[in-house]
């Protein structure tokens, strides 16, 4: 079905209120922990081509850090939060109270700090989506990459590339104030979550 | 300057000398280039996943090795390549995020390999080089000038194999 899935202006609505209430609980947890104001678009909602994933967040080649968290439950997914690296070493010196431009290369502390980051925005996220569509989901422990766009996407893009040839994307873009970091925060439904998720929203 | 042909993902791409074929950002995809060192004919293949079978209906077959190989081979050989002069390189097939309850999902990368030496094998192409697994992600290109195929990683630097 997820080939041909269509969805309404409605329920395209409902997916990106979803998004936008998931991400702003996110947000506000990110904002918290590193004491700036965190702004964020309006989430894109889209069926994007597998092959125009990457180019979402600047191509296959750019070099981000990725974040991976498998969600369970009656709707499973994918989260993945992606920082250019940049952003991420910024990040970094925020987190561990660096100076900007301190940081070079992770180390494991950083890593972990990152993948804590990525916990505690999808918990938000989470959080947010169970409000909306009482649909309990679970995080797994995160993973972290820092790789090409393109490959780290693929770790997403494979489990529906048996299914079909498009993806489901909920996409946010996170910035600081003073845009040091901006980061993409995707949430890909496996195919057959996104009728589930439309089902407990009951919007037609 | 030679032409730069650029390969998607789940895509394929043939040509002549000169021209350099180049896919980018492979993680558990598979670059697989064949190249005549006669004719100077080859192409590549961006493949993501190693079955059709396994999958619902595509309009890609691009997007399999057991489908998207039978077509560059057909278009490398339309092209003028011969079969028995072909050589076969590869390159991809990493595990990006090691989890310890690693589904089969995640082990995609190296059932994408297997997959594509089998077809290697079913066809009688030689697979003369090859730099799969790992956890890195992968620039591939290959230069039709002289079969030349670089893998490029962030961490590894580039290698010619």
């Amino acid at each position: 079905m997820s080939e041909e899935f269509n969805l309404s202006a409605n329920q395209l609505d409902a997916l990106r209120e979803i998004g936008n209430v998931g991400a702003g609980n996110s947000a506000t947890a990110l904002s918290q922990i590193i004491n700036r104001r965190i702004d964020m678009n309006v989430p894109k909602v889209a069926l994007v081509p597998l092959d125009a994933v990457p180019d979402l967040v600047g191509g296959p080649d750019t070099i981000v850090v990725g974040v991976f968290l498998r969600v369970y439950g009656k709707a499973p997914g994918n989260i993945l939060f992606l920082l250019p690296q940049k952003s991420a070493y910024y990040l970094v010196d925020t987190l561990m109270g660096k100076n900007h431009g301190d940081t070079e290369k992770l180390d494991l502390m950083d890593e972990s700090a990152l993948m804590e980051i990525g916990n505690i925005l999808a918990g938000a996220y989470l959080n947010a989506f169970f409000t909306f569509t009482n649909i309990s989901m679970l995080p797994s422990i995160p993973a972290l990459a820092m790789d090409m766009a393109g490959a780290i996407l693929n770790v997403v893009l494979v489990q529906l590339g048996q299914m079909g040839d498009t993806a489901m994307v909920i996409e946010t873009e996170f910035l600081s104030e003073d845009d040091g970091i901006n980061g993409h925060f995707f949430l890909v439904p496996d195919p057959g979550s996104l009728e589930t998720i439309i089902a407990a929203v009951g919007v037609e | 300057m030679p032409e730069l042909i650029r390969v998607g993902m789940a895509d394929y791409k043939v040509g002549k000398n000169p021209a350099t074929l180049i896919s980018y950002g492979l993680g558990s995809c598979i670059g697989v280039s064949l190249y005549d060192p006669q004719t100077k004919i080859g192409g590549l293949l961006h493949i993501m996943l190693p079955d059709s079978t396994q999958a619902r209906a595509s309009d890609n077959p691009a997007k399999f090795a057991d489908t998207g190989f039978p077509l560059m081979l057909a278009d490398v050989l339309k092209l003028g390549a011969s079969q028995s002069r072909l050589v076969a390189k590869i390159a991809g097939g990493a595990q990006m995020f090691a989890f310890a309850n690693a589904t089969d999902v995640m082990r995609v990368g190296s059932r994408n390999a297997e997959a594509v030496k089998k077809i290697l094998k079913e066809n009688r192409i030689r697979l003369i080089a090859e730099d799969t697994g790992g956890t890195y992600g992968r620039t591939v290109s290959i230069d039709l000038t002289n079969g030349v195929y670089k893998v490029k990683t962030i961490d590894k630097g580039e290698k010619e194999i």
